[in-house]
């Protein structure tokens, strides 16, 4: 099929970006998203042209690095990670706008590259477990019930995408953190720290400039892995709950 | 003998840190020997680890918690994509939870055998006596492995064994092991004892008086060149599989730090042990860029299959019983469709080339979940396998739970690597490899579930242990600055490629020239192996390379965030490895493992050792790009583990 895309470019963080118009022929519908992208890319180094940068490494849905804006859609139409979205997804002809993770917290290093730096920082606020190598007790000494484990499972999941912060119209994190609140927190190695992991990743996500929540939902509708809207809701009960243990 | 290569033979290559006794208590020999750091100097000490996969951002963690300065690097933007995470299927352990006859000793036989008998016993064991401690210490930091209803772990059974010791969370156990180890190396981020350097990438080694003092990185955003010094530098920057362009690794996985240490007077031991896993997406067409796995614990329950005729073109639905051939389950009835990588990959280039194969061009075989559908309910195959489903669903757009899979073998993982000793320390003192970058623990082939435990075990326990030893014995190294004369000439050699690479400005893309190397080794050092289809890539990867200096073209600049000079630079690298790969399969005339050479095997086919020549690990010491190099053997020694021609009948 034969494609117009209308493509971020922004050569540096400093630097004003604007929409750049490019045509690809020949894309195959088995090809994934960012195959297309390589294939607009080798046309335009042998043109002597400065390719398109994007972020991608695994391409099977897993480490979280690539993050496009797909016509509006953070990650595009299918509800997967841009790596796993496939050209199946489009029509001959079809005009299709790609663009980078817009919000405040991730600025733009270049093209369709972000920082998501400000998510490491989230997890290093709190986001562990206190267990130093060799401290561990045998595994089996304290079974986990199932429905918790599960629970912990599910939010674990999360590949740190930034999708969730991209869809939503504040730019707020608060899906990200409580994924990892609700991971950690449901477990017994977790308890210990429940409350300060949960007050300080909160601090420190209203740190680094991402928005409120105001619970429109956008994020677990881009969330390519599922992670639900309730985590939200789990996480602050969580808080409340801490704060109320510090109050006393 | 080696009239027919260019090598030269220097004198073998000794373990000197392996200690003797019996082998179950040789590590805690070990530990008891290694000298210690006084806790109180151990922030004197600067420990630079490359890479942060599972054995990096275990080792740094732990190095940091026990008092080390750490100075961490990844490619990455965080610590956290590094592509352990895409392991699935599971991690091993000796726990014998099952009651089903386990034991560290039984952990221990079958990775030397997995392995094909040419893996050192004396790591093999330290390996699987730490995999218990591993399931330990993940479920403490909050790893949600798969549990059962009663609240314990869960195990399920892998290729290669015939006990079930594999813990698991869902398809996704890589990604989870790894965050376990990203969420204990940010913890040590956040306290200042891990300085953390991400979209950085190690270009090469600063070596000081025979000692690792340091590494040459760029900034990934900026292109800035700069060095950090250390008093030792911890590899773990994983395997070479991208050298075959299409592999399971991620993107962005290369082999420049080791090739680079390699370079640097690090010897690179048995290059040619690749492992091509058996059950991965098949490839749909040229512009594909990577490809994909299926977890190997889907051969618990599908079963693997293609038609008896030749050229059956009907859809799976139409072929009857007794037209299928479930070869993995006829020709090895006691291991089934769970034999190791190794035989169940070449099995399937087997069926495909003569003309059985399935799906577009024929170069695939089905992995049928019908019968495991029928007996467990769509609902248990979901719980145990959706998300691989899904994923397969999501690549092929067919659905798995209606029509079969189609798999074919893919490159996945690399058992060659940097040569350690037992204290995982290169040939370059100061110099440590942990995880898929050495070459210690699998030999020639490595068992399902065995990279994570690998990979964890260096990074927490192991490199921890030994890492002390090298530093009390050399407390007080020279300072290093960027005017020693070392310093400034690896400096110097960094920029003169990188700048080089920008000035061909030639007419074709880095990429074309990765994508027709890879073709090339697929083809000559892949699944099967010829004396001449060798020798046609040994003379072919010169004239690749010749031509890549006089055509390749890298836009942009170097001072700059320049996707294209990363990916040629790394490319020079596989230019040279893929040299010694080739070279290091055509001394080996024997088949083990994952090496199959086609001159050396049964008369039904399977890989015929040959221990009377080959039982050693090939060290090889560079002596310049298109040098003969220099080959030191290693003798590998059984004494618990008797090596028999392998046997999954």
């Amino acid at each position: 099929m034969k494609l117009t895309l209308r493509v971020w470019r922004q050569q540096n963080s400093d630097a004003d970006g604007a929409m750049s118009t490019y045509e690809v022929d020949g894309i195959s519908a088995d090809m994934s998203f960012l195959e297309m992208l390589d294939t607009l890319n080798e046309e335009l180094i042998v043109k002597g042209e400065d390719p398109v940068a994007f972020d991608h490494d695994c391409r099977e849905g897993i480490c979280g690095a690539c993050s496009l804006v797909i016509n509006g859609d953070a990650h595009g139409p299918e509800r997967t990670t841009t790596c796993q979205l496939h050209m199946r997804s489009f029509e001959d002809g079809d005009t299709i706008d790609v663009e980078p993770w817009r919000a405040a917290a991730f600025p733009v290093i270049k093209d369709l590259v972000v920082d998501r730096s400000a998510f490491d920082r989230i997890i290093q606020s709190g986001g562990y477990i206190s267990a130093p190598t060799g401290s561990a007790p045998e595994a089996h000494a304290t079974p986990v019930p199932k429905p918790d484990a599960d629970f912990a499972f599910e939010h674990a999941e999360c590949i740190g995408c930034g999708a969730c912060v991209a869809a939503c119209p504040n730019g707020s994190a608060m899906l990200f953190t409580s994924a990892k609140v609700n991971h950690l927190n449901v477990l017994p190695q977790g308890a210990p720290e429940r409350e300060t992991r949960v007050l300080d990743m909160v601090t420190q996500m209203d740190a680094e400039g991402f928005g409120g929540c105001t619970l429109t939902g956008e994020c677990a509708t881009a969330c390519p892995k599922g992670i639900p809207l309730p985590s939200i809701a789990a996480m602050n009960k969580e808080w409340l709950r801490a704060t109320r243990k510090a109050r006393r | 003998m080696n009239d027919f290569v260019e090598y030269t033979t220097g004198e073998p290559v000794v373990d000197t840190k392996a200690p003797e006794g019996p082998v179950a208590e040789r590590w805690d020999t070990r530990r008891f020997e290694a000298k210690l750091v006084n806790p109180a100097n151990r922030r004197k000490h600067t420990v630079i680890v490359v890479g942060t996969g599972l054995a990096g951002g275990s080792a740094g963690a732990t190095l940091a918690e026990q008092g080390y300065h750490v100075v961490q690097f990844c490619y990455q933007d965080s610590p956290r994509r590094a592509h352990s995470i895409a392991a699935q299927g599971g991690i091993n352990a000796a726990k014998n939870y099952r009651n089903d006859g386990d034991s560290v000793y039984r952990l221990f036989y079958d990775t030397v055998k997995g392995g094909d008998f040419r893996a050192r016993e004396s790591n093999v064991h330290r390996l699987a006596q730490i995999s218990v401690n591993i399931i330990d210490q993940c479920v403490a930091q909050g790893v949600p492995f798969a549990r059962e209803y009663g609240g314990l772990l869960d195990t399920r059974s892998f290729g290669g064994v015939q006990v079930s010791r594999t813990f698991y969370a869902r398809g996704q156990t890589g990604q989870q092991l790894l965050l376990g180890a990203y969420q204990a190396l940010s913890k040590e981020i956040a306290a200042g004892n891990v300085e953390l350097h991400p979209r950085t990438e190690m270009l090469d080694v600063v070596v000081v008086d025979g000692r690792a003092r340091g590494i040459v990185a760029r900034d990934l955003v900026t292109g800035r060149i700069d060095t950090y010094f250390a008093d030792a530098v911890v590899l773990a920057s994983g395997g070479y599989g991208n050298v075959f362009y299409l592999s399971t690794n991620a993107m962005n996985s290369n082999a420049t730090a080791v090739w680079r240490a390699h370079r640097r007077g690090a010897y690179f031991a048995n290059p040619c042990f690749t492992q091509i896993h058996p059950t991965c997406i098949p490839r749909t067409g040229d512009h594909q860029s990577k490809l994909t796995l299926m977890s190997e614990s889907l051969r618990n329950d599908g079963r693997i299959w293609v038609p008896k005729a030749k050229g059956d073109t009907r859809p799976a639905a139409e072929i009857p019983e007794d037209e299928r051939d479930y070869y993995l389950e006829r020709i090895y009835p006691s291991f089934g469709n769970l034999v190791p990588r190794d035989i169940a990959s070449r099995a399937a280039k087997n069926v495909c080339d003569e003309g059985r194969g399935v799906g577009p061009g024929g170069q695939g075989v089905y992995l049928d979940f019908a019968d495991a559908i029928a007996r467990m309910g769509r609902k248990a195959v979901e719980a145990k396998y959706g998300n691989l489903f899904d994923m397969y669903q999501r690549i092929t757009d067919e659905d798995p739970y209606r029509v079969p899979m189609r798999i074919y073998p893919a490159v996945h993982y690399t058992m060659g690597g940097l040569w350690v000793d037992y204290d995982l320390q290169t040939t370059v003192p100061g110099l440590f490899a942990i995880g898929e970058a050495n070459f210690s623990d699998h030999g020639a082939n490595r068992l399902g579930a065995s990279a994570l435990m690998q990979g964890l075990a260096d990074g927490y326990f192991v490199l921890p242990s030994t890492i002390n030893d090298y530093l009390a014995r050399n407390p007080h190294q020279d300072e290093v600055d960027d005017e020693h004369p070392a310093v400034r000439e690896v400096v110097a050699e960094t920029e003169d490629r990188l700048n080089l690479l920008l000035a061909v400005d030639g007419d074709r893309t880095p990429d074309s020239f990765h994508r027709e190397l890879g073709e090339l080794m697929w083809e000559f050092c892949g699944m099967a192996r010829t004396d001449s289809g060798l020798r046609k890539a040994l003379e072919r990867i010169p004239q690749i390379r010749e031509e890549f200096w006089r055509r390749i073209k890298v836009p942009g600049s170097g001072e700059e965030f320049n996707q294209s000079l990363e990916k040629a630079n790394r490319i020079v690298d596989y230019l040279e490895l893929a040299e010694l790969m080739c070279l290091d399969a055509l001394h080996r005339a024997e088949s083990c493992g994952g090496h199959f050479r086609e001159e050396s095997q049964t008369p039904d086919g399977e890989a015929e050792r040959r221990d009377e020549e080959f039982s050693y690990a090939a060290a090889w010491e560079f002596a310049g790009t298109g040098t003969a190099p220099v080959l030191h053997k290693e003798d590998l020694v059984f004494e618990y583990v008797h090596p028999t021609q392998r046997s999954y009948a």
